[in-house]
């Protein structure tokens, strides 16, 4: 930075909270640039994942992950790159030719879209010029990453279709399925931010949080949205709608070559989109955490970039590491999980946080009194809910532990199933031909065959 | 709509690089025509014949589509609401409880029928 340009940027230090006006103002290349910026951002961003992600759960799984290409294996998503386009274009006979070509051009431009409201920073200058770090803030930005997120799913539902091959359609409408259940307790997640921020622009949203973030004040919001980003983007233990051990690839399957890059390429960015959004609502978008931010100069200039990065990739980082502890989890239980806790949850909290918001505000009426013995009831409600169905779970447990009991008939006679089961301590189960008391492992017990 | 242009110029972007992309896929790529290959992978068995009329899809993903209708639109009342909740005052807060602790009552409902069960 120059020295006139260090002037003006302390002159400009007292307002360097962007608005919605410096968005009116912006000179058409200035937008360009920032537009190539945010472009540039998330390709590198995927190329940078694809290697983080495979290096991470190497070490995970004790292996040293791809080390061959280039230092640490850093080439490594290069050369997948460039390999992609070489392979054959594949489009199979029973496929809807035209739509099967647009469902992965939908499915990227969606993703790039939604990047485009995140602020990265606040006003700063590039070439003499002040202009807020962020491409783009309307009145309503949160709802156009949500928009996109929607959108986004018609590319995975198309190209599911227009597959023509079943496990396409069923890794399709699973995703679907899947995507629509967990916007809405997304959806939920963010009242309480508006609630708080009076406001659907993101810049405003991180400006509300100069005094503390919305992580402190609304921590099952976070928590919620947290479940929610790994469910809107189908990653692992969510990523029911690409189970390789039962769809082969899901909506995916019948893609090839660059058509195939183009979803890859919308998942990493889909994921880092979300990761953004979660710090932008809650982690106080690119203020500086707390012992940095004692420093006067942590929230001006080029620092905050740094801020919104070390937030979003920390979040990144947490997706790499569900993916290398976490098993899938079953297709009923993720809809379980979805419609009886996520919603019911963040609708009471909602309820909860506005009483109290009313609270803090002081709005002078004895109705707010009415309305939390309301929510009150409503939260016994959901814990004698919670409770019954605890019981319930204990309830159709305790059948399996006990049910070897009643299954044997009596001394000298097989015990009859509803159906033919073959007998269960055949030698080849503990080893062939071992004795059971010479085998290196012991013969389990078998009972009830 | 000068505060869209940007959100235009990244989508313009954003196409522009994903339809060149999946164009040069088409063309870079080598052809080696097999029939077995043009057909949709069923895990090496043959592929399943198209059912008329494209087949049948359980009914559960038209109650969820549903319910996501009925939450949905909840949504669409609750972001205004929590955006202008300081000027409403208690009259908002009020309202709001009256229309959530309505539309819990059909998701009491939806669930005690078994419309959230997925088995």
């Amino acid at each position: 930075m120059t020295d006139q340009g260090m002037l003006q940027h302390l002159l400009a230090a007292p307002g360097t909270e962007p608005t919605l006006a410096s968005f009116n103002t912006e000179i058409w290349w200035m937008v360009l640039l920032k537009a190539g910026m945010v472009f540039a951002f998330l390709l590198l961003t995927t190329i940078f994942m694809i290697w983080f992600e495979r290096r991470v759960i190497g070490r995970m799984q004790n292996r040293p992950g791809p080390n061959r290409a280039g230092p640490f294996g850093l080439l490594q998503p290069v050369a997948d790159a460039l390999k992609l386009p070489l392979k054959e274009d594949i489009i199979p006979r029973s496929a809807d030719k035209l739509i099967f070509v647009i469902a992965p051009v939908i499915s990227a431009t969606m993703a790039f879209i939604g990047f485009s409201v995140i602020p990265w920073g606040p006003e700063v200058s590039i070439f003499h010029h002040q202009t807020p770090l962020q491409l783009a803030d309307l009145p309503v930005a949160v709802l156009v990453i949500l928009a996109m997120s929607s959108i986004g799913v018609y590319g995975l539902v198309l190209a599911g279709w227009a597959s023509g091959s079943p496990y396409s359609l069923l890794g399709a409408l699973r995703s679907a399925a899947q995507v629509i259940s967990y916007e809405i307790a997304m959806g939920l997640a963010f009242v309480a931010v508006f609630l708080y921020a009076g406001s659907l622009s993101t810049s405003a949203i991180v400006a509300a949080q100069n005094n503390g973030w919305f992580f402190w004040e609304l921590p099952v919001s976070f928590v919620i949205y947290l479940f929610t980003m790994v469910g809107e983007t189908n990653r692992l233990p969510f990523d029911l709608p690409e189970g390789e051990g039962e769809l082969v690839a899901g909506y995916h399957t019948e893609y090839s070559s660059m058509k195939f890059a183009m979803f890859y390429l919308a998942e990493y960015i889909n994921m880092t989109t979300v990761a953004a959004l979660a710090t932008t609502l809650f982690l106080g978008g690119w203020r500086a955490p707390w012992p940095i931010s004692l420093w006067s100069g942590a929230n001006t200039g080029w620092w905050p970039l740094l801020w919104f990065l070390i937030k979003v990739f920390i979040l990144l980082f947490g997706y790499v590491w569900l993916r290398g502890t976490l098993p899938r989890v079953r297709y009923d239980q993720l809809m379980a999980l979805g419609w009886k806790v996520l919603i019911p949850v963040s609708i009471v909290w909602i309820l909860f946080i506005a009483v109290i918001r009313a609270w803090k505000l002081n709005f002078n009426s004895t109705a707010i009194y009415a309305v939390a013995g309301l929510v009150f009831v409503l939260l016994i409600i959901m814990v004698m809910a919670w409770d019954e169905a605890a019981q319930q779970r204990a309830a159709r447990n305790a059948p399996t532990e006990a049910s070897p009991q009643p299954a044997v008939a009596g001394p000298g006679q097989p015990a009859a199933p509803a159906f033919p089961v073959p007998p269960l301590d055949l030698p080849h189960y503990h080893g062939t031909g071992v004795e059971p008391g010479n085998s290196a492992t012991p013969a389990r017990e078998v009972t009830g065959a | 709509m000068r505060l869209y242009l940007p959100i235009f110029i990244l989508a313009l972007l954003g196409f522009g690089f994903a339809s060149f992309s999946v164009f040069m896929g088409t063309r870079l790529g080598p052809k080696r025509w097999n029939r077995a290959k043009l057909e949709s992978y069923e895990s090496g068995i043959e592929p399943t014949p198209h059912p008329p009329g494209g087949g049948r899809i359980p009914v559960k993903y038209y109650v969820t589509a549903m319910l996501f209708i009925v939450f949905d639109i909840e949504i669409i009342f609750l972001y205004p609401w929590a955006v202008t909740f300081n000027k409403l005052g208690a009259f908002g807060l009020v309202e709001m409880v009256t229309f959530v602790i309505t539309v819990l009552v059909a998701y009491a409902y939806v669930w005690r029928r078994g419309g959230l069960e997925w088995d």
